[in-house]
């Protein structure tokens, strides 16, 4: 790898204010090739941690209520998942996807389902294993009142994930972050091809490889922000329920 | 028993509904914008140069259908080719495109344009490496040990590096000459950043923003000339390769409307890329 | 598959054991279930772990616990616990929800949920989050809930524990009621003038064992077994108007 050597004195400095009117105008100009990317990238985010979710909350939950053989080895693998490398599975859901590959007649290499497919693979084991241990510390509390109920193991699975919604949501949220922020694997099986599968962190991929580092980034600083709205959001919905459910 | 198949007939129900609602999530989600388009492997250099942003939609216009870029390394790109995941080969290393078709992979091969390399470093020049004649300017860096920031993948431009180095009888080893393993940009960034020699496409060059201290330096000999080449991928390997939308690209390239396209392409009022297509 | 009936529950030579000590040790018992039973003892003493092996929430160390006769826990039995755990719904729906449960019809299930909550006095909260509510409130929600599901048995431990002295008087009260609409009684307290008022039966336990099953007459007047009466002694000497 090469290392970073002395600095010249004439080198510019990243000018962080430039960079943040630069995004700005790009917001307020409603640059239309911008807009295509901050959408795209919401939808495979949205749909991919949908997906992770709808198959992960439950997942999780049920290894925390029911008791199975190996169910210790799937809570050690669950957690050891969490830690997946991006490029891994960008790299084997491509070999998947491929022509050559056995899910190859999908067709879907290189579109967008392609990235919500390697999204949610990637989101999954972090869905499953939050959504476990939340689960599983709140059934301390809840075991025995439902057990009486006549409640089974795999009936408390809804109930439980309906009752810590507002906790859940944090997990959702986890997701959805995870996914907005993945460019390795993106860029592995999207092939970043303009207006296609060009989302906001292959955009700013590419533009720092460009050399363009302002633009880059201000597309940074529009990511960040939309990431900052969607927790700003959740954290209002959370207060608003504590309020009212207590 | 029953309490044991009612618990099990519920978390199959559960699970089910789940996949399902999953299943369709991913079957209407976002696809492409068009379902007509080929998918033409490229390579990061070209893609970095502009060239792509300013002739897509010339040719869309022409073709009435979308071409899909992937631009990765050149290796990469004819790697993509073997596994029937592009239609088109657009790539600049005649050596690996020959080698391609030899393989059966490729239809037939057309000279399309080429743009050119240049030898970037400190305004300085400490290796006093500057002038028209890449050979000799390797060997100056090198008994220097100028710093001197290679890309190290499988691309076309490291693969004319390596062939210069070659020529000038110098097997560049030591702490002065850094590998990047990546893109002609990350490698140029990271010239800039310690003030290092580099070899780069001239396209990428003028388009990169993040200059600093360097300058070109070398340039204008017939070595450093980068002759781009494209290919039709062989559907007789790969049935499902869309062979008539696949050959209206490579014909309208190679056209005189094509050719016309890519000579009008300019950074700074400088053409990059000159059409040499000869039927 | 039938519904196994809960009574009479009986408890052979039942040991449940807790990390590694002995909460109930060598337990014989039987509860026909006509009569109220308390279950009286001091702290440790193994009251709560009793309640809930009767119940089948836990599992017999040695021994076994037969309802009607058989091992198969029945469901027409339901419990009470000192803090009450609540669904983050409505009132209403918390006892929609155990109606559902165990297979409870559609319309049914809202009519005899308001039932259930008319009978404790809660229907001016139906709609209320049921979290919100009052200590008090809680508990007579878990009361409406349990006796909702029309259970052959209720369990209590230590219902009215955590709550203020007007809040038990009302619990204590609904207790009175099931009693009187024919539900066997199973409970734990501190309370003993509680336990006096409500109970026909007390069975004492001691250090995981019982030394005493009497009629709660004898119990408070002349307990036989030692340990009873240093029990009844250790407590503030009450009269009927010092009640708690």
């Amino acid at each position: 790898m090469c290392l970073r050597g002395p600095r010249g004195d004439n080198r510019p400095m990243i000018d962080f204010l430039a960079s943040f009117e630069l995004a700005f105008q790009l917001i307020s100009g409603g640059d239309a090739e911008l807009w295509r990317i901050v959408t795209l990238s919401i939808e495979v985010s949205l749909a991919s941690a949908f997906i992770a979710c709808t198959l992960g909350l439950p997942f999780g939950a049920f290894v925390a209520v029911q008791d199975f053989p190996g169910r210790r080895v799937v809570t050690v693998v669950l957690n050891a998942l969490f830690g997946l490398p991006s490029v891994v599975v960008g790299l084997v859901v491509y070999l998947l996807l491929s022509r050559a590959g056995p899910l190859g007649s999908l067709g879907i290499l290189f579109t967008p389902k392609a990235i919500i497919a390697a999204q949610a693979i990637l989101v999954l084991p972090i869905v499953a294993a939050l959504a476990r241990q939340f689960v599983e510390d709140a059934w301390r509390e809840y075991r025995e009142q439902l057990t009486s109920l006549g409640v089974s193991a795999a009936r408390a699975v809804p109930t439980l994930l309906w009752d810590l919604r507002y906790s859940l949501l944090t997990v959702v949220l986890a997701g959805v972050g995870r996914s907005a922020s993945e460019v390795g694997a993106v860029m592995i099986v999207g092939g970043n091809v303009d207006g296609v599968t060009r989302v906001m962190t292959t955009a700013i991929a590419l533009e720092t490889s460009k050399g363009n580092l302002p633009l880059a980034l201000g597309l940074g600083f529009i990511l960040l922000g939309m990431v900052l709205a969607l927790n700003a959001a959740a954290y209002a919905v959370r207060e608003w329920s504590a309020k009212r459910h207590g | 028993m029953a309490t044991f198949a009612r618990f099990l007939n519920r978390l199959t129900t559960t699970w089910i509904v789940a996949a399902v609602v999953a299943a369709a999530a991913l079957a209407f989600a976002p696809g492409s914008q068009a379902d007509e388009f080929i998918t033409v492997a490229s390579t990061t250099s070209t893609e970095q140069s502009g060239l792509f942003k300013y002739f897509l939609p010339e040719a869309k216009k022409a073709l009435g259908f979308d071409v899909h870029v992937v631009a990765v390394g050149t290796g990469q790109a004819l790697d993509m080719g073997r596994r029937g995941d592009a239609d088109v080969e657009f790539v600049h290393d005649k050596v690996a495109e020959e080698k391609f078709l030899a393989e059966g992979w490729g239809v037939k091969r057309y000279d399309v344009m080429y743009n050119d390399f240049v030898i970037v470093g400190p305004k300085s020049d400490p290796a006093n490496a500057k002038g028209h004649d890449v050979v000799a300017a390797l060997k100056k860096i090198a008994e220097a040990k100028a710093p001197f920031c290679s890309r190290g993948d499988k691309s076309g431009t490291d693969a004319a590096e390596k062939r210069y180095w070659k020529a000038a009888g110098i097997e560049p080893r030591g702490d002065w000459y850094r590998e990047t393993g990546s893109g002609m940009g990350p490698t140029l960034n990271t010239a800039s950043g310690m003030n290092a020699y580099a070899l780069s496409d001239r396209g990428t060059w003028l388009s990169f923003k993040n200059h600093g201290d360097l300058v070109i330096l070398v340039e204008g000999d017939v070595k450093l000339f980068n002759q781009y080449g494209v290919m039709l991928v062989n559907p007789a390997k790969y049935p499902h390769v869309k062979k008539e939308m696949g050959q209206k690209f490579i014909d309208w390239v190679i056209s005189p409307a094509g050719q016309a396209t890519i000579a009008n392409y300019k950074i700074d009022g400088q053409q990059l890329f000159f059409p040499n297509y000869k039927p | 598959m039938a519904s196994a009936m809960s009574l009479p529950i009986e408890a052979r030579g039942l040991t449940v054991r807790l990390g590694g000590h002995a909460a109930l040790d060598a337990v014989d018992l039987r509860l026909e279930g006509v009569a109220p039973v308390a279950v009286l003892g001091a702290n440790g003493a193994g009251k709560s772990v009793l309640l809930r092996t009767l119940h089948g929430l836990l599992a017999p160390s040695e021994g076994a616990v037969l309802w009607s006769g058989s091992r198969a826990r029945p469901r027409d039995q339901a419990m009470v616990f000192q803090r009450p755990v609540l669904l983050r719904r409505s009132t209403l729906a918390n006892v929609e929800y155990a109606l559902a449960v165990n297979g409870v019809a559609g319309n049914e299930r809202r009519s005899r949920a308001k039932d259930a909550l008319a009978r404790v006095g809660l229907e001016a909260l139906a709609s209320r989050p049921a979290r919100v509510l009052s200590g008090g409130e809680q508990q007579r929600l878990a009361l409406a809930r349990a006796w909702a599901l029309r259970p052959r048995v209720i369990f209590l431990d230590e219902p009215t524990a955590s709550l203020d002295p007007a809040a038990a008087a009302e619990v204590e009260r609904i207790i009175g009621e099931i009693r009187a609409a024919g539900t066997s009684l199973v409970f734990t307290t501190h309370h003993l003038g509680f336990a006096r008022r409500i109970a026909s039966e007390i069975v004492f336990l001691h250090q995981g064992r019982i030394t005493e099953k009497t009629t709660a007459e004898t119990f408070f007047k002349s307990p036989r077994s030692a340990e009873a009466a240093a029990f009844l002694r250790g407590e503030l000497p009450w009269q009927p108007s010092h009640d708690s």
